[in-house]
């Protein structure tokens, strides 16, 4: 089988633009656990709540952009909100506590909003300015809007990488990953760094579920399949890091969409069809999974390990 | 009488008023003509069998699987597939099952159990999604809209499965079954090993055990286990899906364990009834039941983590091991 070379730039770039969202998402989840040693399911959630708010207030003002500078502050502010009343209270329970808890926030998120805004999907539209194509070099023509999501998602890890490395803002939440009661007892108030950083996860989620919302329906239950795709990522590129989540979000988005675009053609120009058929699409959606099995059998504390062993 | 002697007797009147009733409902229902609750007791008692096999390693081990659904749908669909090319006796059907779910859990077990903690937490949930969009994609077994099977298994004559009371007694019986057989294993010395290893792994390394092997037996015992409750589940449905994998359902499977009280094997059934009955008041009364479920699993997670096994006074592994370490400790 010949691959076509604009085709899979294209499936290149899908892949990039799958990872920089994967890369909003496990950011934020990988700070809240490296500092808080919190595992977060309902970031999902948070994610999902972000596109139905997007969602509404562009259907209200008929402005991305408008929605855009609300709908952030919006999940943030719920996302703080979350933190005080439930999240707070898990950070010194054991992981077991901390799943279920948050898988009962799920629940209650999935149906808050099917409550909130009925059972039927919403659908954003893209923005005018990014409703064309751009033209790339060797002729590969790609939307604007997929093309924006990448740029959002390069400059949010710029600025994180900014922040973290730059600040002291980043400084104190470097400083809380390694030693959280250390920090406390140099006189930082570790309450307002906590609710600081989920503000920050949560703002990052919103992000994502902003951008997803023109090139996903908007419903119910979205944030689980990315929430799982992120949980992969943080394994991958090794939990608490912002390194790893940035190439570890970049590997599995770009392995996974060539795999689906292109490894049932392979397996056909290998294999009988009849087996290729089967086995082809079982085996794309298998990919990532193997990945991540193959990367923990050598390396099972990931890629890019937050604190050298 | 003492407060605990008091306890006892309310346990063991619990415990063998709840066997008594069991007992009796097919007769019961068949009297009241309420077909329905013998259906919905079969599918408490399939998922007590699948909540007791999680706490064997969740309870005891301290291996926090969150893709213990993985091994309902190998079972069913084991059951499913075979039964589609005409395969229905039951000497070919659950040894396959019990084969397939023993080695999936081996393949899952030998990967995951190189971690701890959390990354265990999130491996075990990607292999069970792993394992459920594998069965999305299978599509000449029916995809996403699942497999309708039009036998129950065939014991050749032996046991009717056809009649939904010889397959609740089935269905009790396993469960009776696992439950002694799951009480052999914890008081044995494998199960003194794996709960030492829960305590302080460090030493029971020391002393020359080698954990992770152990670890992962039991964790195969629990898949396989688990497994033969999907075979029930497929039988009591005549169905199989991807739905019986999806990470939900191993999120459920938790919520019973802790519902329940972790760490006693009897506490899971409780938690098992408890969570479907709960379910199926709630959704009687709306359709937003999740709504409700949701913070009512919280409020649980937060203030009652003995479950109600231990509000019967039961002695929790755990509350004599100190709470248990999200995976096995690293070491």
């Amino acid at each position: 089988m010949v691959i076509d070379p604009q085709l899979l730039a294209f499936q290149a770039l899908n892949g990039l633009q799958l990872g920089v969202m994967l890369f909003l998402m496990a950011a934020g989840l990988t700070l809240v656990f490296g500092i808080m040693n919190l595992i977060n399911l309902a970031h999902g959630s948070l994610y999902m709540v972000g596109a139905y708010f997007a969602a509404t207030l562009q259907g209200w003002s008929g402005s991305f952009v408008l929605a855009a500078l609300l709908a952030i502050p919006a999940t943030l502010v719920l996302g703080v909100a979350v933190e005080l009343v439930v999240l707070r209270t898990l950070y010194d329970r054991d992981h077991l506590d901390q799943v279920l808890a948050t898988f009962g926030l799920i629940l209650f998120f999935n149906e808050a909003v099917r409550i909130v805004w009925g059972p039927s999907a919403l659908f954003m539209t893209t923005p005018d300015f990014l409703s064309g194509q751009v033209a790339l070099p060797f002729g590969i023509i790609y939307p604007s809007y997929r093309f924006a999501i990448i740029a959002v998602g390069l400059a949010v890890a710029l600025f994180l990488y900014g922040l973290i490395s730059h600040t002291r803002v980043g400084m104190l939440i470097r400083a809380g990953a390694s030693n959280r009661a250390m920090v406390g007892a140099l006189g930082v108030d570790v309450k307002f760094l906590y609710t600081a950083v989920f503000a920050l996860g949560t703002a990052l989620a919103g992000i994502a579920g902003l951008m997803a919302g023109p090139i996903l329906s908007v419903e119910s239950g979205m944030g689980e399949p990315i929430l799982i795709l992120t949980f992969v990522v943080i394994v991958i590129g090794g939990i608490g890091s912002i390194r790893g989540a940035f190439m570890g979000a970049l590997l599995i988005g770009v392995v996974d969409t060539l795999g689906r675009s292109f490894l049932p053609g392979l397996l056909r120009a290998t294999f009988n069809p009849q087996v290729a058929n089967a086995a082809g699409p079982a085996l794309a959606s298998m990919l990532i999974y193997i990945l991540m099995a193959l990367v923990l059998a050598f390396r099972p504390q990931g890629l890019f390990p937050a604190r050298a062993a | 009488m003492t407060a605990t002697s008091r306890r006892i007797v309310l346990r063991a009147l619990v415990l063998w008023g709840g066997l008594a009733l069991l007992l009796v409902l097919p007769p019961a229902a068949a009297l009241a003509d309420q077909p329905f609750y013998l259906t919905l007791v079969t599918r408490m008692l399939i998922f007590a069998i699948a909540a007791l096999s999680l706490d064997l390693i969740l309870g005891y081990g301290a291996m926090v699987s969150f893709g213990h659904a993985a091994y309902l749908g190998v079972g069913a669909y084991a059951v499913g597939i075979l039964a589609y090319h005409g395969v229905n006796a039951a000497w070919i059907q659950w040894p396959v099952a019990i084969v397939a779910s023993a080695l999936v859990a081996a393949l899952i077990g030998l990967v995951s159990l190189r971690t701890s903690g959390v990354y265990f937490i999130m491996i075990t949930l990607a292999f069970a999604q792993m394992l459920y969009f594998l069965g999305i994609s299978l599509k000449i077994y029916g995809g996403d809209d699942g497999l309708t099977i039009n036998a129950r298994t065939d014991f050749g004559g032996v046991i009717d499965l056809a009649s939904n009371v010889v397959l609740y007694y089935l269905v009790l019986a396993v469960l009776l079954g696992f439950l002694l057989l799951g009480q052999r294993l914890i008081a044995s010395r494998f199960g003194m090993v794996i709960r030492g290893a829960k305590s302080n792994e460090r030493r029971m390394r020391a002393l020359g055990f080698p954990t992770v092997r152990y670890r992962l037996v039991a964790f195969v015992i629990a898949g396989t286990m688990c497994g033969v409750a999907g075979v029930l589940l497929a039988n009591l449905t005549n169905f199989t899906s991807p739905a019986y994998m999806h990470w939900t359902r191993s999120g459920e499977l938790m919520v019973m364990v802790i519902l329940g009280g972790m760490g006693s094997l009897i506490g899971p059934i409780f938690g098992a009834f408890a969570l479907l009955a709960l379910e199926e008041v709630l959704s009687s009364y709306t359709q937003h039941w999740q709504f409700i479920l949701g913070p009512v699993l919280i409020l649980i997670v937060l203030f009652a983590k003995r479950g109600i096994y231990g509000l019967l006074g039961a002695a929790r592994e755990s509350a004599a091991a100190g709470p248990p370490a999200a995976g096995p400790p690293h070491g």
